[in-house]
């Protein structure tokens, strides 16, 4: 393979873990919700129902800023080094998830129940909105400059300077705010959808998770077409010359009409979203909502993530310095390495597989209240 | 110059931080996971109700490590963009690779079926179910295994070359990489370090049931698994501990000599046992290096060489560039002075080939390109300002290593009588003293790692990457006050954590020593 060909491979890898991830993401926003819970059986079910599936996003989300690392080594020097803040505030959230499912329930926990609640809630919230904006600097942009020269300067060697705020400015740009709120809005509708499908044995519960989906939905829906909006009229960069670039008015509404395939998935996943939505809002016992809107949001969310990198655009755009911006063919590893990596990527398939396996096991039978009450492993 | 200084020093602080408190939790969930499936595995071919007690307990014991040790991981591989963005791109090529091999084979396994481990028993065969906890053990193996490449890799660079045009080194042999010595003796010292960690755990765990005289039976099989994992552990981590000794003489002369506080080296050197460093000691001078030493004739010429007689350069012979032959004839090498002045022409190389390039100078870039080739060994030695840099802290790799080896050869006796006690002298174990001495080696195996890691990071400074980019080059673009704020930050997060963790398990190990072993198993 060219180096093109694998510098798109590993785009279209990154793409696919990406969209996965906001999927996934489905336990942050159950998590979201947890303090809003009065009652604490219900509670207890939600950690329960998503407990068992909280790892598999974690890892996705470490293996996603691997396979970054691995394929897109700039961009990880960048922009990790650069919004250092907005990193490290998502690092925090995901600290406190990790620990929250083992420790909440267990006696002699100090803090007590609701401290790892909390804790849960905080990544839900801010880990869903922050992740958001992170994302959204793919479109809005981000203020760096990359110097490679930099790196024979032993008084100030590093090569990608950012603004002084250091993440900062983009947890408050107006922009990204969009994308953050709509992330959060997803991830709780499709909790919302998931408890849906995972737990039964109790009616009054099931109705809960039904009005969450609608009023969540809506306000997801409302702050999807504000980011759309803004996404089909920002101007974006083309690709002149490896490391030259020109602006673009509309640059991602025309880079959907110039690839309709993927304007077509766009679409198509959007329609599939809406119908999971209004599917189990309105009827009166469907569970199989989140399949729909789980299906629906890994094609849009690809199809973002090909509008980002794809169509000769820079991914992530600078705002400082338009040379310095960052495109899958400046910021990748190595054909060496690509090659080496996409040896490794055949394992996908059987790592995809035996996920899919062991989550059609373990929730083939939904959980209900009894099940918590009589294992002493629950949350 | 003053502001990079403190940047890279707090860098350094909150890189060590997070990876002394991940290494806490680590090696138990990586030797705890193997005797969980290995009790487990007894379980299912005996359907003995106190072998899935026993499996229980310790799975819930591993489970809320596990936790805490997946929340320091995330950190430090974030880490590496957040606080060594420089390190990220200029390496990037070939440290990555490891990294996402870990995510992709490592991280889906044990993330998936640690969830069948907990969630499992009754929605699953027993044997599906003892498979995934069998997978769980192998991808905490296979996890440190890609990590441990990583890190080896540091210490001893191998399968790459540097390329101008992009100003970053570049991966040529990946499997020069990952079969380095280095990563060889790394993975299987640290791999069987964690068995030894996990099975003092448990037999220190077990002696307090056993002081307590609560389910004895239970603990006294605990103990033999434990024992069985833990001494072959100990044995494994002796032998790659030589061949760690010997990679260290080969690739790492100078952390070598820090390691033995050694200036001035000879042939048939001996081995300090026992020491003080003079704190009066600097580099260059003539001071004795040790207010008080035992030595063992001709023992660091061995350990580092498996030759008696071989000389073995201390820090002033490196920095001089000096060695000597068996038969005791001077030989120059590269001294560290020179080898500045290598690397700053590498620089200059570098610069040169930049700018015939930015030219159109195909002449020039081929000219630059040789000297850039002929230099670039001593890359890294341009950024420092004198030979002294390239000394790491003698006193903490000193020390740190003394801690290790001793707490190594008592681990040894332990097991040994460990082993002996529960197949043969069970009356030992219901000693209260060894039972106390039991527990009381629970600390001792902690600080016994953690000195192991103290030993290798701190001897290989200032190097991220040995010889090629020291630290204050690798660091990210950040004030020092951000990187002093979020190390305040992890600091107060993982110790709160950590005290959680410690409450939680002491009191799981008090309640479940009070459950008989039908409740357990039904638990």
């Amino acid at each position: 393979m060219t180096l093109e060909l694998l510098q798109i491979y590993w785009w279209l890898i990154i793409s696919v873990l990406g969209a996965l991830l906001v999927f996934l993401l489905f336990v942050q926003g159950g998590q979201s919700m947890l303090l809003s819970t009065r009652n604490e059986q219900y509670r207890n079910l939600m950690v329960n129902s998503i407990g068992q599936k909280w790892e598999l996003t974690f890892t996705t989300l470490v293996v996603f800023g691997g396979a970054f690392f691995a394929s897109f080594p700039l961009f990880y020097s960048t922009s990790f080094g650069g919004a250092y803040w907005l990193w490290i505030l998502i690092l925090f959230t995901f600290v406190g998830q990790a620990v929250s499912y083992q420790y909440r329930r267990k006696r002699g926990n100090i803090y007590g129940t609701t401290f790892y609640d909390i804790l849960l809630t905080i990544n839900g919230c801010l880990g869903c909105f922050l992740l958001g904006v992170a994302v959204s600097m793919m479109f809005f942009g981000a203020e760096f400059k990359v110097t490679m020269g930099n790196i024979l300067n032993p008084g100030s060697p590093v090569i990608s300077q950012w603004a002084p705020s250091h993440g900062f400015e983009a947890i408050f740009c107006w922009k990204n705010w969009a994308l953050g709120l709509a992330v959060v809005f997803l991830a709780r509708m499709q909790g919302a959808l998931y408890f849906m499908n995972n737990i039964k044995g109790d009616e009054n519960f099931f109705k809960l998770n039904r009005r969450r989906v609608l009023v969540n939905g809506l306000v997801f829906v409302v702050l999807f077409l504000v980011f759309v909006g803004l996404l089909f009229t920002a101007d974006g960069y083309q690709t002149v010359g490896k490391n030259s670039f020109m602006v673009v008015h509309n640059k991602y509404l025309f880079n959907y009409i110039d690839m309709w395939w993927c304007g077509l998935i766009f679409v198509s996943g959007v329609l599939l979203v809406l119908f999971g939505v209004f599917k189990s809002a309105f009827s009166t016992h469907y569970t199989k909502g989140i399949w729909w809107t789980g299906v629906g949001t890994v094609l849009v969310v690809l199809t973002l993530f090909w509008v980002a990198g794809f169509n000769d655009t820079p991914y992530y755009p600078s705002t400082t310095d338009i040379n310095s911006s960052l495109s899958i063919y400046n910021s990748s590893s190595t054909h060496f390495t690509l090659t080496v990596m996409s040896v490794v990527s055949l394992l996908v398939p059987f790592v995809v597989a035996y996920i899919a396996y062991v989550w059609y096991k373990m929730d083939k039978k939904p959980l209900t209240p009894s099940d918590i009450e009589h294992d002493s492993h629950a949350y | 110059m003053n502001d990079l200084i403190t940047v890279v020093d707090w860098s350094r602080w909150q890189f060590a931080l997070t990876a002394m408190y991940h290494w806490l939790f680590v090696p138990l969930t990586i030797g705890l996971a193997l005797i969980v499936a290995i009790m487990e595995s007894i379980y299912v071919k005996t359907k003995n109700v106190k072998w899935l007690a026993m499996t229980k307990f310790w799975m819930l014991l591993f489970g809320i490590n596990f936790a805490i040790g997946v929340a320091t991981g995330i950190i430090l591989e974030f880490e590496f963009g957040t606080n060594w963005s420089n390190y990220s791109w200029f390496v990037g090529d070939i440290f990555g690779a490891p990294l996402a091999i870990e995510g992709i084979v490592a991280f889906f396994m044990e993330s998936t079926f640690i969830a069948v481990m907990f969630f499992g028993w009754k929605k699953v065969s027993p044997a599906f179910h003892l498979t995934a906890t069998w997978l769980t053990a192998a991808g905490t193996a296979l996890s440190a295994l890609w990590i441990l490449v990583a890190n080896a890799w540091m210490q001893q660079p191998a399968g790459m070359e540097f390329d101008p045009e992009q100003m970053r080194n570049v991966m040529d042999n990946f499997w020069a990489i990952v079969f380095s010595d280095t990563a060889v003796a790394k993975f299987t010292h640290t791999v069987s370090s964690a068995w030894v960690l996990a099975g003092v755990f448990v037999i220190g765990v077990s002696c307090w049931f056993i002081l307590k005289k609560r389910n004895v039976d239970m603990a006294m099989d605990s103990i033999k698994v434990a024992s069985w994992v833990g001494g072959i552990g100990i044995l494994v981590t002796l032998a790659t501990g030589d061949m760690s000794a010997v990679n260290v003489a080969k690739h790492q002369p100078m952390k070598l000599a820090a390691m033995e506080g050694l200036y001035r080296g000879s042939c048939g050197q001996e081995l300090v046992g026992l020491g003080v460093l003079n704190p009066d000691k600097k580099v260059g001078d003539d001071n004795d290096p040790y207010l008080f030493d035992i030595a063992i004739p001709y023992g660091l010429s061995f350990l580092a060489t498996h030759n008696p007689h071989a000389f073995v350069p201390g820090i002033d012979d490196l920095i001089e560039g000096i060695e000597l032959t068996r038969e005791g004839d001077t030989i120059r090498t590269i001294g560290y002075a020179e080898r500045i002045a290598i690397g700053r022409e590498a620089h200059e190389a570098l610069r040169a080939y930049d700018s015939a390039r930015a030219n159109g100078d195909d002449a020039g870039m081929e000219a630059a390109l040789k000297d850039l080739r002929a230099a670039y060994p001593y890359f890294g030695y341009g950024y420092l300002d004198s030979p002294e840099e390239a000394v790491p802290p003698v006193a903490l790799t000193f020390y740190a290593f003394r801690v290790m080896v001793m707490a190594g050869g008592y681990l040894l006796l332990f097991f040994a009588v460990a082993l002996i006690g529960v197949y043969w002298r069970q009356g030992w174990l219901k000693n209260k003293v060894v039972n106390w001495v039991g527990m009381f080696s629970i600390v001792v195996v902690w600080i016994c790692s953690q000195s192991g890691w103290i030993t290798a990071e701190v001897g290989r400074q200032p190097w991220v990457i040995q010889d090629i980019l020291p630290t204050r080059a690798a660091i990210s673009e950040i004030s020092a006050s951000s990187v002093m704020l979020t190390f305040w930050m992890f600091a107060a997060v993982f110790t709160i954590l950590l005290v959680a963790e410690i409450s939680i398990m002491l009191t799981q190990i008090k309640k479940y020593s009070k459950e008989d072993i039908t409740t357990i198993s039904k638990s």
